[in-house]
């Protein structure tokens, strides 16, 4: 039975307001609409890699989750959660925590320390099995730092590591594929959502928290910081990345590839990128045929994730 | 009543004995030369249900010591164990379990650092460790290793204290060589040790708690450093109590040093790890041919027990601080470096001069000993103190 957005407002938030996180920042809605479909009664431990979400939000003395929370390190927020979750088998083997008591575990971490200095981490946490949600915030860039660029960040996108000027316009490479990366460590269930479709991502949350073992979702979240975009308009950002194809929604269950939200007309890319700052280079005449390159990476991505789901998936032709 | 059993068996083999002993609930393990037979012995362990920790099989050091916070502070008491390079990689999360107050045991097996590689025995790895916040005891023999990662976990765990431990071994020499040593009975043990209680812990429910949040931007980070040097240094009186607790129980003597021949010594070396026993073998021929000489062992490292130095070394003529390790371009070696501060309040300091020796387990004999004792001899007769660094028997 699929939550209904009345009931979800009913929910207490788990991350309070109060917080220090920008106007329009999209991790911050990640965060409460992943951890509302953990239920009100849900007893979990967060844990946090350091990065924007974690400074802004445990100022000491003051906390906004209301979870127990661990932040260690920026690469390790997977290896920690791990270690929280294998502290929960251990004490119950132990006799100290009683035998049917349930918890769960969550790690958030940015695309950085998620796709780049996580990887390790994340991919041993992943391979181990633990019984942990971990949930990539993907804005694209190291966005604490001051926009760095990732390798999430767009293939021609500007950061201030990958910059714009005569000789190269922008990022030189395309973005890695981190959710068919931890697909194929055959975890039970691996997703990517987006801020924007508020159903999608909280269905694939609970099936998240539901399984046995390790799930793992990669969210688009806006940074209008980095992404140089109106802070008013982060969850229309995001939308535009996936009714342009830049961001498909898909899961994989048990192997099962499956698209999630069907977009039969795929918009041009430009319309994902003209509101944004970090691509205003690609609309000088100058760069049309790089645009063409962007949208080309888009399609060639967008075909890969449809092929996978008509050949894995449990219904062929399940995309348009 | 406490039943000891007599065995013959490795450092690395006693460790985790006594790390099967204290009954961790997790243990995060990864493999590492000379360390892998603690971690293998633990498996074993697991596998045939004699232990109830989850053994968290990681894919590097620093998920070791990532997932051992994640675990403590969750409320577990957890062991693991490294050796160089994997002490190494856990650099920025060993400050941050001591940062963080989580009571974690590790053993080291003192290796050397790269480059040039090298598999071998110095003390490199943990001297690098030794601003990291944890308290580090060595060990001579495979008894020590024993003895000292028994009380690691009672250390850790006193709530005056709660910082990480570690127990460690010289490489190869203690971790590998057969030993006699006297192992205690599991009930003694575990009574000893006692229950981790944590105060903090994720795990428990009705009281979330956050752990690792933010203390920049003008908030409280140079307090929080006040209050973890404090409890190092509260760590002193608390090590001496439960090791003479520990040593009434086994009936071995355990002090933050040990000294032999030190009541009337005019030279001394002072040494740490299982170099001290050729310090002493050579020490004692020389007593027989009338020299007065002594032997200063450093069983705990951090805290550094500065006072109970100054106060063995205050009648001696010459000494000798054996470092099994560089400080490139200090004035010397670590150990010297602070038995020599340790001095500097004395009415009278004794000459001090300081040997390199046995990096990358380049062989220690005891004609070295014998050669570092004639110099301080001929100090004691008058000579003058070299202040030249000396890499003791290097080709």
């Amino acid at each position: 039975m699929a939550l209904t957005l009345k009931e979800l407002t009913h929910r207490q938030d788990k991350l309070a307001g109060g917080h220090r996180l920008c106007a329009g920042c999209g991790a911050s809605i990640a965060v409460r609409q992943i951890l509302l479909a953990a239920g009100d009664d849900a007893h979990i431990v967060s844990g946090c890699a350091t990065g924007c979400l974690e400074v802004s939000t445990t100022i000491y003395p003051y906390s906004s989750w209301r979870t127990s929370f661990i932040h260690n390190a920026f690469e390790n927020s997977a290896a920690t959660i791990s270690g929280v979750e294998a502290a929960f088998k251990g004490l119950q083997r132990a006799g100290k925590i009683p035998a049917e008591k349930r918890m769960k575990f969550v790690a958030f971490g940015g695309d950085g320390g998620t796709y780049d200095i996580g990887l390790q981490s994340l991919s041993g946490a992943m391979e181990r099995g633990h019984d942990m949600v971990y949930v990539c915030y993907d804005n694209g860039a190291y966005m604490n730092t001051g926009i760095q660029r990732s390798s999430a960040t767009p293939f021609h996108a500007w950061a201030t590591t990958s910059e714009v000027g005569k000789a190269q316009q922008g990022k030189q490479q395309r973005r890695k594929d981190l959710t068919s990366i931890i697909a194929a460590h055959g975890v039970p269930y691996a997703a990517q959502a987006s801020i924007s479709h508020w159903r999608d991502l909280v269905t694939k949350a609970e099936k998240a928290f539901a399984v046995e073992g390790p799930a793992f979702l990669n969210v688009l979240a806006t940074c209008p910081r980095g992404w140089r975009s109106p802070y008013n308009k982060s969850v229309e950002m995001a939308k535009l990345g996936v009714q342009t194809g830049f961001w498909p929604l898909f899961e994989v269950e048990d192997g099962t590839w499956r698209q999630t939200v069907r977009v039969p007309q795929r918009k041009p890319i430009e319309e994902f990128l003209k509101p944004q700052g970090r691509f205003k280079h690609l609309f000088k005449p100058e760069n049309a045929e790089l645009m063409k390159d962007v949208q080309a990476e888009v399609d060639r991505y967008w075909d890969y994730i449809v092929r996978r789901c008509e050949c894995e998936g449990d219904a062929p032709k399940a995309a348009e | 009543m406490p039943e000891q059993t007599t065995v013959a068996s490795t450092g690395n083999i006693l460790v985790a004995e006594a790390m099967r002993q204290a009954n961790p609930d997790v243990i995060p393990a990864y493999p590492i030369t000379p360390q892998t037979t603690v971690v293998e012995e633990l498996a074993k362990y697991v596998a045939q249900g004699r232990i109830h920790a989850e053994y968290v099989n990681v894919e590097s050091e620093h998920s070791a010591m990532s997932a051992a916070i994640g675990a403590s502070a969750a409320g577990a008491r957890v062991a693991t164990a490294t050796s160089s390079q994997g002490l190494a990689l856990m650099w920025e999360e060993l400050h941050i379990a001591a940062g963080m107050r989580l009571p974690i045991v590790m053993f080291n097996a003192n290796r050397a650092l790269s480059a040039p590689i090298n598999i071998h025995c110095d003390h490199s790895d943990i001297m690098g460790a030794r601003d990291t916040g944890w308290i580090i005891l060595f060990a001579e023999t495979a008894q020590e290793a024993y003895d000292n990662t028994v009380i690691s976990f009672r250390i850790a765990e006193h709530p005056d204290v709660l910082l990480p431990v570690m127990t460690t071994a010289d490489g190869f020499i203690t971790t590998h060589s057969i030993d006699r040593a006297e192992v205690m009975d599991d009930a003694t043990v575990a009574e000893f040790i006692g229950d981790y209680e944590p105060e903090f812990a994720l795990l428990d429910e009705g009281s979330p708690v956050s752990h690792g949040t933010f203390a920049g931007l003008g908030g409280p980070f140079f307090e929080f450093k006040r209050s973890q040097r404090n409890a190092i240094d509260r760590s002193m009186p608390v090590i001496k109590q439960i090791a003479a607790e520990w040593s009434a129980i086994c009936g071995r003597p355990f002090g933050m040093t040990e000294g032999w021949g030190m009541e009337d010594a005019e030279v001394a070396i002072v040494v740490i790890g299982s170099t001290a026993g050729n310090a002493r073998h050579v020490a004692r021929e020389l007593r027989e041919q009338g020299v007065k000489a002594g032997v200063l062992k450093v069983r705990c490292f951090r805290p550094f027990p500065a006072a109970e130095i100054a106060e063995a070394l205050k009648g001696v003529k010459a000494v000798a601080v054996l470092d099994r390790s560089e400080s490139f371009g200090a004035e010397g070696g670590p150990l010297y470096l602070e038995t020599r501060s340790a001095l500097y309040d004395l009415d009278a300091r004794p000459a001090v001069v300081n040997y390199i020796y046995g990096l990358g387990g380049s062989d220690v004999t005891l004609d070295l000993m014998r050669r570092v004792y004639g110099d301080l001899s001929d100090i004691a007769g008058g000579g003058a103190a070299s202040s030249e660094l000396v890499y003791l028997g290097a080709r």
